[in-house]
């Protein structure tokens, strides 16, 4: 009994950590339908750099706001430098840039710090909370996880819902050509949307690195883990992408747990089969958002 | 007045419109007449920014359109209503009319300006809260001009708003664009393939085929005229 709860509260906490990666790859894909494969490289990038910042002395929170930051400078750049110039072409031209982009930037990560795997420190402790006399598989580190990715995912909600900003990023994402007519500067908006999938993405990754050895190809799992989680969320919103990631993150834990780490990705794949033979458009789509 | 001088649009090898001049003079209506693929939707994308015309220009009270950005052409006070009802379905109707006034005033002015679309559609007021989606065809027309008017608009470009409608609804949206130019300095293209009402409503009238002007005389004119309205307007 007790490992099955372990293993489903590991489950939850590697979910966050897919539905803030699944979020990621829905903020591009609601905008211009296309499934960003650098998403993860792009995050494992910018936590090198709060690596390093980490390692010249800045505090934690420092590098953690820094890293952030960067990430939003550098998902606005692939936007302006690499997506712009591809736009009105066959939509799969700009998808297999982002896979070049992916090993691009594994290969910088890989020259300027190495290819070996190293720890990376985490925020708070790892070790176990204790619930009564026994020790349970849901650390501070956890708790942190699980808190930060919930603020992403309500301050998300909250600008898409609530602001002019949001309704502006609504409307280009349904109706580009028709938004532009209404004054909305859809070019911008994108580029914006990109910055802030972006940020998600670097969270994700600032979240998974102390959890995992961490090297440049640190992040090819998780893009995996959280492509399945917004396949299964329907590709289409925030609440999805949560849903997604904690169904992907309790199926690939009990997998690992039950069958051994090794089936994990396969488990991902089988589970990303079964949703998508019982529902084709996933689990909070709207009925014609997409074609797979 | 909008001013369109010798405009030129091609789709690759097709040319859509070929030299086409147009006086829309201010406060007026002007119907767009032609069959279908005559060159109408077109001229209006030219007109909005979407297309880029191969040749001439167009000038509205004295700035030169052609060449300028969409988002730009908007904040010079040209509305576009697209073909089929441009409204955003997966908005609400709220959502939709907020939209059509961000760019031009702050959120008091725009409750006012919403405010008094729900006045001229009051249909629309008891759908607030409703996605665009759940609108029925007349109320979705409604929707996308009264968006078009929250940010009122200098021009606007109406692209046959009666396709798919009831005549009475298409009769009602007539009286609708004949109050607003009478009360205002609006000035009106209007698109439409349903050639009877818009001439019933229109001081002006141009008739387009295969991409260019063959007349451009009073409505009245144009309607009177049997031969041409057998000839390219089918009534």
């Amino acid at each position: 009994m007790s490992f099955f709860v372990d293993v489903t509260l590991n489950g939850v906490s590697n979910g966050m950590i897919f539905a803030a990666m699944a979020l990621a790859l829905v903020f591009i894909y609601r905008a211009t339908n296309i499934i960003n494969f650098a998403q993860g490289a792009m995050g494992m990038l910018t936590t090198f750099i709060a690596f390093s910042l980490l390692n010249r002395g800045l505090g934690y929170w420092e590098a953690f706001a820094v890293t952030l930051a960067i990430g939003f400078v550098l998902g606005a750049l692939v936007e302006r430098v690499l997506m712009r110039p591809l736009q009105g072409k066959p939509e799969l031209n700009p998808v297999i840039v982002t896979i070049g982009l992916l090993i691009v930037l594994e290969g910088i990560a890989g020259s300027v710090w190495g290819n070996n795997a190293r720890g990376f420190p985490p925020a708070f402790s790892q070790t176990g909370l204790k619930v009564g006399h026994t020790k349970i598989a849901f650390s501070h580190f956890d708790v942190f996880i699980v808190g930060a990715v919930l603020v992403l995912m309500v301050a998300t909600l909250a600008l898409f819902r609530g602001t002019n900003l949001g309704l502006r990023m609504r409307a280009s994402a349904f109706a580009p050509e028709v938004a532009r007519l209404l004054g909305v500067r859809v070019g911008r908006i994108l580029t914006l949307g990109w910055a802030l999938a972006a940020v998600a993405g670097s969270l994700a990754a600032l979240l998974v690195a102390p959890t995992t050895s961490f090297s440049p190809y640190f992040m090819d799992l998780n893009l995996v883990f959280g492509f399945t989680a917004a396949v299964i969320g329907g590709l289409d919103s925030p609440v999805g992408a949560l849903v997604g990631g904690l169904i992907t993150g309790l199926g690939v834990s009990y997998v690992g747990g039950y069958l051994g780490s090794s089936l994990q990705p396969l488990g991902a794949l089988a589970l990303l089969m079964v949703v998508l033979m019982a529902r084709p458009q996933g689990i909070f789509a709207r009925p014609e958002a997409r074609r797979v | 007045m909008l001013a369109i001088e010798g405009v030129s649009v091609s789709y690759g090898a097709v040319r859509a419109l070929d030299g086409v001049a147009l006086e829309a003079d201010t406060g007026m209506i002007t119907a767009v007449l032609g069959a279908n693929g005559a060159g109408k939707t077109t001229l209006l994308r030219a007109i909005s920014g979407l297309v880029k015309p191969s040749a001439g220009t167009i000038v509205f009270d004295g700035v030169t359109l052609t060449g300028m950005p969409v988002e730009d052409i908007v904040r010079r006070g040209v509305a576009h209503v697209p073909e089929g009802r441009g409204v955003i379905q997966e908005l609400t109707v709220e959502e939709n009319l907020r939209l059509g006034a961000l760019w031009s005033m702050g959120r008091r002015q725009r409750r006012a300006a919403i405010d008094q679309v729900y006045e001229l559609f009051p249909l629309l007021a008891t759908r607030r809260q409703r996605h665009a989606s759940t609108l029925s065809g007349g109320e979705r027309q409604m929707l996308a001009i009264g968006r078009a008017l929250v940010a009122a608009p200098k021009v606007l470009l109406l692209d046959e708003p009666s396709l798919g409608l009831a005549p009475i609804v298409t009769a009602q949206l007539m009286t609708v664009l004949r109050d607003l130019t009478e009360a205002s300095e609006l000035t009106v293209v209007l698109v439409e393939q349903n050639a009877r009402s818009a001439l019933s409503v229109a001081q002006r009238a141009v008739v387009i085929n295969l991409g260019k002007v063959v007349v451009s005389d009073s409505a009245a004119a144009v309607a009177a005229d049997t031969d041409l309205r057998h000839h390219y307007l089918g009534f």
